[in-house]
Order: structure tokens, then C-alpha cells, then sequence
């Protein structure tokens, strides 16, 4: 069972994580990632970014990775969510929590969303620093972290 | 036709985010789709220029040059992804 929501405002991250455990008692572990906004990237300060996706294509493409997890680990709950529109350093732009029975299953599945999701859901960040606003490149890492899990 | 969307850095270059495409033949592909593309004026020789990196998905699925299209299709061009 999966959670998938794309919006512009901000989340509890406490409140979300709850919904992985309310009224059950079979989950033994979550596991959780938080992404924030830095105020520096590649060398230039950031003063704000603005999140653009692809509605449609991006809540399948999340919801296809979490059916993925569900195939890979034995997890009871899987929850991402993803911020777009403007935000700034600080800011919360993604949740990804996982819950199973033990942990081994909730970091690795946890790991492997957040690998996926940088790699596979469309989203893109334009980042305003002091020399311009620019968009931001993909990473070479994120595509070997993403490859690691074949 | 199909519908033809660009998103990002490759929206902002093209000028538009939004177009609707005749499929030139039965049998059309994303391949010949680019090529139509790349045969307008600078800025789409530039866009897709061999070599250039850029994604495309078919109806919201990540797809490739040897993706068929149909009348109808939604096909998207965007840059690699950086979310999360």
C-alpha cells in the first residue's frame, strides 16, 4: 500500500509518519528520509528555488517506484511526498517513509525510493542565486546510486 | 497528431510548453518525431542536436527513440531529472 501526494505546501513530517503505524500493531520499524533546500549549491548561494514537475506523470512514476519497493522488500506501508512551487533554504521538499515488520527492510526500501525518485520522477529544480537563476544539472552519482539497486 | 509537451530548461529554450504535432506516416516513431523537431529553426536544431541529453516519455511512461506513436499520444521532452 502506497501514499504518493505532490503538493505546494509544506508537511508535518511527525504527522505523516503516523499514518505508517495509526491503528495498526504489526509495524516493528519506520524508516524515514527528509530532503530540505541548502542555501548553497555547486559552489554559489541560494537564495530560493522553484520546483517544476510533469502532473500526471509524476504521481505515476512515484507510485510505480514505491510498487517496485513492495516487490523488492516484505513492507507494510510506503509514503512519499513531494513539495513543488517556490521554497527556500530550510524548506522541506521531500518525505519518504517506509514501514515493515524489521528494520533491514525499512532502510533499505527507504534508500531505494529516494535513489529512484532522483533519477526517475520528473521533477527539476531552478535554483535563483546572486549570480542568476539556474536550472539545476543531474547528477552523475545519483544515476550510479540508482543503477547500484539492478 | 500528437500532443507534444517540453518541460524545464528545454520549455524555456523552445519557447513554448505545449504543441500539437501530425504524425508523418503509419508507422511513426519517437525517432521521426525528433527529427521533424530538429529540422525547425535554431533553437530546436540546438535542443536536439546529437549528443544533447534529454528524456522523453510516451503517454507518462519513460520511453525511447524506438518508442511507436499513435494519433493521440501524449509524448513529453524534458531534461534528466532533479527532484528529491
Amino acid at each position: 500500500m502506497a501514499i504518493v501526494r505532490v503538493q505546494e505546501a509544506d508537511f508535518d513530517v511527525g504527522r505523516e509518519l503516523e499514518r505508517l503505524t495509526a491503528g495498526r500493531t504489526d509495524v516493528g520499524a519506520v524508516a524515514s528520509f527528509t530532503g530540505l533546500v541548502r542555501a548553497s549549491n555547486d559552489g554559489s548561494a541560494v537564495r530560493s528555488m522553484t520546483l517544476e514537475h510533469y502532473p500526471g506523470m509524476t504521481e505515476r512514476a512515484l507510485a510505480d517506484i514505491c510498487r517496485q519497493a513492495h516487490e523488492r522488500w516484505d513492507l507494510l506501508e510506503t509514503l512519499v511526498i513531494h513539495r513543488v512551487g517556490a521554497m527556500r533554504p530550510g524548506d522541506r521538499i521531500v518525505l519518504v517513509g517506509v514501514s515493515s515488520a524489521h528494520r533491514g527492510e525499512a532502510f533499505a526500501a527507504c534508500e531505494f525510493i529516494m535513489d529512484f525518485l532522483k533519477t526517475r520522477a520528473p521533477f527539476w529544480k531552478r535554483e535563483e542565486t546572486p549570480e542568476g537563476a539556474r536550472w539545476v544539472e543531474a547528477r552523475d552519482s545519483d544515476e550510479r546510486a540508482a543503477k547500484g539497486w539492478d | 497528431m500528437v500532443t507534444v509537451l517540453f518541460f524545464a530548461s528545454l520549455r524555456e529554450s523552445l519557447g513554448t510548453s505545449r504543441e500539437q504535432v501530425p504524425l508523418s506516416a503509419p508507422g511513426a516513431t519517437v525517432a521521426m518525431l525528433v527529427d521533424s523537431l530538429r529540422r525547425r529553426d535554431g533553437a530546436w536544431a540546438d535542443a536536439f542536436a546529437p549528443g544533447k541529453d534529454w528524456r522523453v516519455a510516451v503517454n507518462q511512461q519513460m520511453a525511447s527513440l524506438a518508442t511507436p506513436l499513435r494519433s493521440g499520444d501524449e509524448v513529453a521532452f524534458f531534461p534528466p531529472v532533479t527532484g528529491g
